[in-house]
Formats: C-alpha cells, sequence, structure tokens
C-alpha cells in the first residue's frame, strides 16, 4: 500500500496576536466508504479517520471524519495565537497511516 | 378615404394632447441588448405583435457569437463567420439604436443612453449578457486579459483573435493553461468544448504540446463523454484539475504567465486563457436589480426582476437554475418574456402553460458532436426540469451518433443565428 499524498495548507505567514485567522486544508484522498460497487465488486473501505492541528504539542483542531467526508476533503477552520508557533497538522487513515505538514505562523 | 397624409396630420395634432395620444399610442417595447435574448426578442414581439413598436439598443454594429468562437480557437471557423450585422433586424421594423444604456429608471420608464438621450418605455426587456468580475482572480484585470485572454465575451472578436494568435504563435511542446471559474457562468459546456477544440488544433500542428486545465469547480456538464472524447482523440494532452486538487486559480501574473492555485502552486504556461468569475451586466447592477451574488432573481413565467417588476431580465444575467446561461435558452425564454410584457402593459395575464427549451452542442473534434437536452417548466419557487424531457447523448463507441450530432451542432447555428439576424 502506498502512503497518503502530500498534504496542501493554506495559513498565513504573519498573524497579529489573539486575532482570529483563516486556514484552509486540501488532502488528496478517495474517501472509500466500502460500500460502492464498481462493475460488480465492491471497493475496499479506505478512509481518513482524523485531522489534527497542534501547537506545541497541544491539540487546537481536531476532526474525526465519517462516511459522509467527500474525497479529498477540503477544511477552512479559524485559529487564533499569543505567540509566534509552529502548526502540526496531521491526517491519519483507519490504517494508522499519518501524513503531516508542518507551518510557522510569526505573530506580530 | 384616410390616407397616409391625413393620418400624419391626425398624429401631429395628437402630440399636443399627450393625455390622449397614450391611449392611441403604439405599445413602445424597449429592449437592451443585441445579443441572443434582445435580437431574440425584438424578432418575436415584430413577428407576433405588428402593431407594438420595438425599439432595440446595442452599442456593437457587429455582434460575434460566444457559440462556435471555440471552433475559430481551433482554426475551423473564421471571425466572420460568426459575425453578423443588424441590418436584417432593422429591416424587420425594429428601431435599432447603437449606443450603451447607461441608466434605467424603472418608475419614470425611461432609459437613459450614454449619448445623453433618454427613451422611454411601457415595458422594458432587459438583455445586457455578462460582466467579467476584473479582481475576483487577484493579478486579472482589463490589462491583464490583453495577455491572458479570456475570449469569454466577444465583444468585437478582438479577445477571441489574440486566443488564436497565441495559439499559432506558440512552439510545439508548450503547455496552454486554461483557467475554468466556479458555478454560476455563461455556458456550462463551454470551458470543455473549448479545452476539445484547442486540442483539435495542437493535436494537427503541434502534437507534443499540452492542456492544463484548472478548474475550480469538482464537476462539469457532459463530463463523461467530454472526458471519453478525450482519452479516444487527445490521449495523453488534457490534464484537467478540480477544485478539490487544488486546480481553483486565485491569482495570476500576467507579463510571467503564471497561475497560481488555492494553495499556492504556481503553473507557469506557454498560452494563458483565464475565464474569470462573472455576474450580471453591469446596467443590472447598477439598477438594482442584482442579488448579493451578482445575478437577477426573475418571475419563472413572466421574467420580470423579483427587484423591479416591469422590467423582464433574460439571457446570461438572469439566474434560473436548473436552466443554463446559454444562448438557446436566451432565445427560447424571450418569446415568454415578450408575450408576458405585452400582455401585461395590455392588463391581460402571462401565457400559461410556458415551456422552455435548450439543446447544448458541443463539438469536441472533427466531425464529433455531443448534446444535452433539457425542457424547463415554471414550478412553484422557480423553474422545474421537467422529468424525462431530455438528457445527455448516450457514451460509447458512437461514431455515427457523434457525427451527426456535430451536423446538427452547424444546423442549430445557423437556425438560430438567422433567427435573429437573417432576412
Amino acid at each position: 500500500m502506498s502512503g497518503l499524498a502530500t498534504p496542501r495548507v493554506r495559513i498565513p505567514r504573519t498573524v497579529r496576536a489573539g486575532e482570529a485567522f483563516e486556514v484552509r486544508t486540501l488532502m488528496e484522498h478517495p474517501m472509500e466508504t466500502g460500500l460502492r460497487q464498481d462493475g460488480g465488486r465492491t471497493v475496499a473501505r479506505n478512509m481518513l479517520a482524523r485531522l489534527a492541528i497542534t501547537v506545541e504539542g497541544k491539540p487546537v483542531f481536531e476532526a474525526a471524519f465519517r462516511n459522509g467526508t467527500a474525497a479529498n476533503p477540503f477544511h477552512v477552520v479559524h485559529l487564533r495565537l499569543s505567540r509566534t508557533a509552529d502548526l502540526v497538522f496531521t491526517w491519519t487513515d483507519e490504517a494508522g497511516r499519518t501524513a503531516s505538514t508542518t507551518h510557522r505562523v510569526t505573530v506580530t | 378615404m384616410i390616407t397616409r397624409r391625413t393620418l400624419g396630420l391626425g398624429a401631429a395634432a395628437l402630440i399636443a394632447a399627450p393625455a390622449i395620444s397614450r391611449a392611441q399610442a403604439p405599445l413602445r417595447l424597449l429592449v437592451i441588448g443585441g445579443g441572443f435574448g434582445g435580437a431574440s426578442a425584438a424578432r418575436f414581439a415584430r413577428d407576433s405583435y405588428p402593431d407594438v413598436q420595438v425599439t432595440l439598443i446595442e452599442p456593437r454594429t457587429r455582434f460575434v457569437t460566444c457559440p462556435y468562437g471555440n471552433l475559430v480557437l481551433a482554426g475551423t471557423k473564421q471571425l466572420d463567420a460568426i459575425t453578423f450585422g443588424y441590418d436584417a433586424v432593422r429591416a424587420r421594423g425594429v428601431t435599432v439604436i447603437h449606443d450603451l444604456a447607461s441608466g434605467i429608471d424603472p418608475v419614470a420608464k425611461s432609459v437613459r443612453l450614454a449619448g445623453g438621450q433618454a427613451l422611454g418605455y411601457d415595458r422594458l426587456i432587459l438583455s445586457p449578457g455578462i460582466a467579467l468580475r476584473w479582481g475576483a482572480i487577484e493579478g486579472y484585470d482589463e490589462a491583464a486579459a490583453g495577455l491572458l485572454p479570456h475570449a469569454w465575451v466577444p465583444g468585437d472578436g478582438g479577445q477571441t483573435a489574440l486566443l488564436r494568435r497565441q495559439l499559432e504563435a506558440m512552439e510545439d511542446g508548450g503547455v496552454v493553461g486554461i483557467a475554468i471559474p466556479p458555478n454560476p457562468f455563461r455556458c456550462p459546456p463551454g470551458p470543455y468544448e473549448r479545452i476539445s477544440m484547442i486540442a483539435s488544433y495542437l493535436k494537427k500542428a503541434k502534437p507534443r504540446s499540452k492542456i492544463l486545465a484548472l478548474d475550480a469547480k469538482e464537476a462539469f456538464s457532459k463530463q463523461g463523454l467530454f472526458q471519453d472524447a478525450w482519452n479516444a482523440l487527445y490521449p495523453g494532452m488534457i490534464e484537467w484539475v478540480p477544485g478539490n486538487r487544488d486546480g481553483k486559480i486565485v491569482k495570476v501574473d500576467a507579463r510571467e504567465r503564471v497561475l497560481e492555485t488555492e494553495f499556492g502552486e504556481k503553473h507557469r504556461v506557454a498560452v494563458a486563457n483565464v475565464i474569470p468569475p462573472q455576474s450580471a451586466a453591469r446596467i443590472a447592477i447598477d439598477a438594482g436589480l442584482a442579488n448579493a451574488s451578482g445575478w437577477v432573481e426573475v418571475d419563472p413565467v413572466t421574467f420580470e426582476a423579483k427587484a423591479a417588476p416591469g422590467i423582464h431580465v433574460i439571457g446570461d444575467a438572469n439566474t434560473a437554475p436548473p436552466m443554463p446561461k446559454s444562448g438557446f435558452i436566451a432565445n427560447s425564454t424571450s418569446r415568454q418574456a415578450v408575450a408576458s410584457a405585452i400582455a401585461l402593459a395590455r392588463g391581460a395575464a402571462p401565457p400559461a402553460d410556458a415551456s422552455y427549451f435548450n439543446t447544448c452542442y458541443s463539438h469536441v473534434g472533427d466531425e464529433y458532436g455531443i448534446s444535452v437536452v433539457g425542457i424547463f417548466r415554471p414550478g412553484p419557487a422557480g423553474f422545474v426540469e421537467t422529468p424525462n424531457s431530455g438528457g445527455v447523448s448516450p457514451r460509447g463507441n458512437l461514431p455515427d451518433q457523434r457525427r451527426l450530432e456535430a451536423i446538427y451542432a452547424d444546423a442549430w447555428y445557423k437556425s438560430i443565428t438567422d433567427y435573429m439576424f437573417g432576412a
């Protein structure tokens, strides 16, 4: 089995302390529910389980995905920071494989 | 005996007594926009209501159609073949004024022209088309369109000609980038016909070249049929990137020909065709007819703008899902709009049991056409597609069907442009 795709994140490089900013994420993934039929055969389940965003190891955002999450999940979240930090975005699939990306946001 | 001469005297006498003259004077139907909606409305009004005075306002003396513009890009049609004048419209008895309608006063029932004139009307048919939303893609303004053509509002044909020249000048092996907007926009299958027609040219003239189609959407009109055709006719030449794989273009660098996606990927291409997000044309927005998303909501029976009864808005400027923004819908709905306008002006009810017909043909290769057909009717809250009234061409290896549909497409184009601009 191949690994997960490379995540995409759009995030400002600098923000103001305590001010909400927008983060967009896009993770290419088929999100097969295990229910879809293709030419008489059932396509095996293959789903992302969750997305977690952490700052200094502490979760600031978590999402659990279910059957209703579309292929290539796209999420927009709003966060606030009080000081400059590295944000770690981690997607985990139901088989436990992960894909991560880290983005530094400078607080001015 | 009443002669033309004595009638003329009578008319002159009535001008001195306007209160009486309104009862006798012909109904004044004013049509703004000389495209698929407006020219069709003018024709229908003249054919069906010879006693109504029809005036058409259109700034251009020559109309270049959007349909078949993609065949100009393919090099199989010339601009002349898709350009029409208004002589036959005049000959039919329509007063054609080549000026820009710059404002509407719905209370005084008057339209102001850029040339300074003001025209009164009893009923107004507004078919102004679309505006491109300059700046909706960062860096894409009118100046940028001189480098990265949109070729989506033909104007005098200059944009289409520019894109064609750029394709001709491109070296074999170049990448043609096409940025495609989110819904709704003019001509839903248009970008994909364009991809196909550019590919047909490249396959013949520059076979090592590629097309990179960067789409804000995840799905499109006639998708299965288009993608089947791309695989069959242009294998390996077309890459279509949907919005959920970072296909949405949010920024351009016109000088460097760079298309930048939502997540910051920069695609540098040899030729870029940027089809930006759109709205109703400016006059509709200035007159306060458009909703927050920039389109005019209309009554599904009369096409009167919800924001201004008495102004009937047809063509791409209105929002009428599930009907597409197509030339055929503009043409088809123009009849009901005109008939409603005249009935209402005379205190009668608009025609009942309206139906609106659409076929969108697309050329995807030489002698290879596909189509989507639908019939629509007014519903309790908007427009409703009549169940099982249409559908898309069948999939599969059907060369005879594809060849016939290409011929049907040509016949459709001839017939609709004859209706609007023919003698």
